[in-house]
């Protein structure tokens, strides 16, 4: 494998890790933030114990976040040198913003969040947890300003060969950064709720398999309480609550999904239309959504594909908004990009070796094509699943069946997989260019840069492999002992989160109570 | 000439060392936790006084990397991927450090404190030595071509100036942190800490006035000369300050002597970015590196809400949890147990 194919594979695996805890951080906090506003607004206890008990997981989570986070800052000077330079006029500047203006927010309010349980008045801990929150939501449209930018460059004009802002107005307000970033903060709350539904069912499902809650004749369920720390009846009520709100969540998002990524559908077909084809797998020009195609796989020849099972019309009401507008296929567009973009990359040192190949225009159609449907079909999977536990719970618990336990808490990977899939559709489709064209004649011409020109020059493809599988082992390991954790917590229950509920009181080592510090390391 | 660039080279040359005086002591006390705690308590004793502050400081260094990129992309570029190994193994660091902090305590067990103690205690030398390294490397130059792309192989930037600012960036830290405990710990921990300082004091600062002294020799003017004079005399400051158990001052000492000292070698190397051993005409200077006057504008206008916001809100950060920790403040340990088990009658 050459430094380009690496330093994209490195790119890919470490992007999408840290994609695996942003939706997570996203969408937990603000539900945490919403639970301690309850607490603070009604003073119930099951309040704070939510509050306290998904924030630990929250932490838990968080941490892995900034950790990968910090990779992906510098990855692109390391890796993708030439790319820096190339773009670095309009890139850097919502980067830095970022930094400058949502990760110190974050940081900083998140450590008084956690330390400042009793430093603080209770109404200035509660905002200090909502500006961590809305950090993390503009850490996220800052990002996906950057990102969009590539996928659809605004407001730069080329000067002595690489693109210079002239309009920032134009780049912060992209349409494509807009729609991109509502989609995302809605897709990391289907994560949220999917979280909350599967952990809440696993705890009222173990709460009836312990005796604890039973049932009466009418199938309501009588909470009881067991000796065992926090396994009182507010347990119950913390539990029932998480998961109708996680349902509740995780079938609005659903739709808020469903409806942003109908306006991506939309500005797709104007500014992608070879990503559009590529998601349709589509040769011919059509108007038809396919549900089901067969066909070899990783083909990049369309020939081959062949659609099973089609809705006509559909095609063209995600494209167009309405049912008969032709969405172009690979056939029609192919020549139209050799046209204007060239059909092999220029005899020009960045390069290298790869001047003159072939420009390989249609993207790998099989991650298009699935990627695609999986994001849809994993998220309406998991919205239909919160519909039908709304509907079982609602007496007041779950049903004794472990399976249906198990399916919950497995549940809770759909929503995760959606997210990773929707990236890597977007970002696979954008291939073979780093910063897509803006094909609207009005835009900004010219303005667009090959994947197989980004990559460092200087970077040999020795010490990328060092970085892929050192970060790559790193990264495994992480995993496996952030799950770990995760799962010890979710098994202790509220208890885990609130050591008081174990010791109601005290240490019992004679120190003072007031003066031990909250939430300590 | 353009002034915008200059601006934002001083403005840069401030993150970095609003990192290196913020996050150097943290880094300082990982380190520690592994040179001088003693005990389990006195170890949540240190991790505590940085707990609610780290991350925030960790932000200058994302903030230095992402506004480098934005300022100046072809100093970013090159920089980064000349040295792409150290930095992968910085990188490597940090991460282990940050999560360790989180994680250490989550799990009543020795054994897992114990692994997260060494992963915070390296994952900050790593940092510190390696953040040093790309610094000291920043002011004397890489291997670079008319490109700006590192030419001899993965280890071209290697030389005694990247040891020297590994070490001095680490000395620096060690008594940084030493007198950051000494003011924010009591007891024990206040009295052994306060020790150090006077102690080694000469000793850890001695490399980061060699590089000082190291460039100011190559570069230096009559200006960044006097800034070296400051920062001598805020080491003695800082010195004194420490015999008598004066703590604040002695904090507030040795932070003058890292900016004087960070100011006097930006100063010095300044029009240069980043220097090319290879040939002066391939220098990244702050006029060839930087983005284009629009974009240094917008960024000027966000930097000048920006960073006061932050240095306000930091601040009073550091005024709410301003009480010294001591080993009495320190919960005892939790231990995660299932809430499973039947009823049980
Ligand atoms: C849609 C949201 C989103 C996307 C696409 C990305 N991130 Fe991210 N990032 C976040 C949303 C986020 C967050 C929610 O704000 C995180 C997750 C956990 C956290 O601590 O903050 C975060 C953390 C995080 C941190 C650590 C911040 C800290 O120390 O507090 C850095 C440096 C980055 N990210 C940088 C990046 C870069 C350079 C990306 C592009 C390749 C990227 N992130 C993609
Ligand atoms: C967090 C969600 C994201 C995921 C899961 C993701 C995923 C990916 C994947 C899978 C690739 C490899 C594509 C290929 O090589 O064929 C890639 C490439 C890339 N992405 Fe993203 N990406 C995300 C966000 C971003 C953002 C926010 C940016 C910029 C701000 C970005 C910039 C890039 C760059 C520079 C490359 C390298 C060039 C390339 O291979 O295309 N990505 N990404
Ligand atoms: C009916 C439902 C949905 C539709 C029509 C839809 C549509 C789209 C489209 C067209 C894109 C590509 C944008 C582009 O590259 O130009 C996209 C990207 C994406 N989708 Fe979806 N989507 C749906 C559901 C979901 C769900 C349920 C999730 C997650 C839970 C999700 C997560 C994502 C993510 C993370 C991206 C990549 C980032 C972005 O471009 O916003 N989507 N979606």
């Amino acid at each position: 494998m050459e430094a380009l194919d690496i330093a994209r594979w490195q790119f890919g695996i470490t992007t999408v890790y840290h994609f695996l805890m942003v939706p997570l951080t996203i969408g937990l906090g603000l539900l945490v933030a919403i639970m301690q506003t309850l607490w603070h607004r009604t003073g119930k206890t099951e309040y704070l114990r939510m509050t306290k008990f998904w924030g630990k997981l929250f932490l838990i989570n968080f941490i892995m976040g900034v950790a990968t986070g910090i990779v992906q800052e510098f990855q692109f000077g390391m890796a993708w040198s030439e790319y820096s330079r190339f773009v670095g006029d309009v890139f850097g500047a919502p980067l830095a913003m970022e930094a400058l203006l949502a990760f110190f927010v974050e940081s900083t309010f998140l450590g008084l969040w956690i330390f400042g349980w009793k430093k603080l008045p209770a109404a200035v801990h509660l905002a200090c947890l909502w500006t961590a929150v809305i950090g993390s939501v503009l850490s996220a449209y800052f990002i996906i300003v950057a990102n969009s930018w590539m996928q659809h460059p605004v407001g730069v004009k080329m000067v002595g060969g690489r693109p210079r802002m002239v309009d920032a107005w134009a780049v912060f307000t992209n349409n494509t950064a807009i729609v991109a970033f509502s989609h995302t903060v809605m897709g990391a709350l289907a994560v949220a709720g999917a979280f909350l539904l599967g952990i809440a069912w696993y705890h009222l499902w173990r709460r009836r398999r312990d005796g604890i809650d039973t049932v009466g004749p009418d199938g309501r369920v009588i909470p009881g309480e067991a000796s065992l720390p926090g396994r009182d009846r507010i347990d119950h009520s913390v539990w029932i609550r998480s998961l109708r709100i996680g349902a509740v969540v995780a079938m609005i998002s659903f739709a808020g999904t469903a409806v942003t990524g109908d306006l991506q559908g939309k500005l797709m077909f104007i500014q992608q239309p070879m990503k559009m084809a590529a998601a349709e797998a589509a040769c011919h020009d059509g108007t038809s959504f396919s549900v089901l195609s067969i066909g070899d796989p990783g083909a990049r020849n369309c020939n081959d594909v062949v659609a099973v099972i089609e809705i006509p019309g559909l095609l063209s009401f995600l494209a167009n908004g309405n049912f008969d507008t032709d969405v172009k296929g690979v056939n029609t567009l192919l020549p139209q990009y050799q046209a204007k973009y060239g059909s092999a990359l220029p005899q020009n040192p960045v390069y290298g070796d790869r001047a003159g190949q072939p420009i390989q225009y249609v993207p790998v159609m099989a991650v298009t094509y699935w990627g695609f449907r999986m994001m849809i079909g994993f998220g309406g999977l998991a919205a239909l699943a919160a519909l039908v536990a709304l509907w079982v719970t609602r007496k007041g618990t779950v049903p004794r069946s472990a399976w249906l336990m198990r399916l919950a808490v497995f549940g809770i990977l759909a929503p995760f997989g959606a997210n990773s899939a929707g990236w890597i559709f977007t970002e696979l489709g954008r291939q073979p260019f780093v910063v897509a064209p803006n094909p609207d004649p009005s835009g900004v011409d010219q303005v667009f840069m090959f994947t197989a020109a980004a990559v460092s020059p200087g970077v040999s493809a020795g010490e990328l492999i060092f970085s892929v599988v050192t970060l790559g082992l790193v990264y495994l390991v992480l995993l496996v002992v952030e799950v770990k954790l995760l799962f010890t917590y979710v098994r202790g229950g509220v208890a885990s989160a609130m050591p008081e509920l174990a010791a109601p009181h005290g240490p019992g080592d004679g120190k003072e109570h007031d003066d031990v510090l909250a939430f300590a390391y | 000439m353009d002034l915008l660039p200059t601006v934002w080279f001083v403005l840069i040359a401030v993150l970095w060392t609003g990192y290196l005086f913020l996050e150097g002591f943290d880094l300082g006390v990982g380190m520690l936790m592994k040179l001088f705690a003693r005990d389990e308590t006195e170890r949540r004793v240190l991790l505590n006084t940085i707990g609610p502050v780290w991350d925030g400081n960790e932000v200058w260094l994302l903030t230095a990397g992402g506004a480098t990129f934005a300022a100046f992309p072809l100093w970013y570029a090159s920089l980064f991927s000349a040295l792409y190994v150290p930095l992968v193994i910085v990188l490597l660091g940090l991460i282990f450090r940050a999560v360790a902090f989180e994680y250490r305590g989550k799990v009543d067990d020795q054994r897992w404190r114990n692994r997260w103690d060494w992963a915070i205690a390296a994952g900050s030398f790593i940092a510190a030595f390696g953040v040093g390294a790309a610094l000291a490397l920043t002011t004397t130059g890489l291997p670079l071509d008319a490109n700006g792309d590192r030419v001899g192989g993965p280890f071209a930037w290697f030389n005694g100036y990247a040891v020297l600012g590994g070490l001095a960036v680490v000395g620096f830290c060690l008594m940084h942190a030493a007198a950051f405990l000494a003011l924010k710990t009591d007891g024990e921990v206040r009295r052994r800490t306060g020790a150090l300082v006077v102690r080694f004091l000469p000793l850890g600062v001695l490399p980061l006035l060699a590089w000082v002294l190291a460039v100011q020799l190559r570069d230096g003017k009559p200006l960044t000369w006097l800034l070296v004079g400051v920062a001598a005399l805020a080491l003695v400051f800082a010195w004194v300050s420490g015999r008598r158990s004066r703590e604040g001052f002695s904090f507030l000492g040795l932070g003058i002597f890292l900016i004087s000292g960070a100011a006097s070698i930006f100063g010095a190397v300044y029009p240069k970015v980043l220097p090319s051993t290879l040939n002066a005409q391939y220098n990244l200077t702050v006029q060839n590196a930087s983005s284009s006057s629009y974009t240094l504008g917008l960024m000027s206008i966000v930097a000048c809400i920006g960073v006061p916001l932050v240095l306000a809100y930091q601040a009073w950060t550091y005024w709410v949890f301003r009480k010294r920790i001591s080993g009495a403040h320190i919960p005892a340990a939790h231990a995660v147990q299932p809430a499973t088990g039947r009823q049980q009658g």
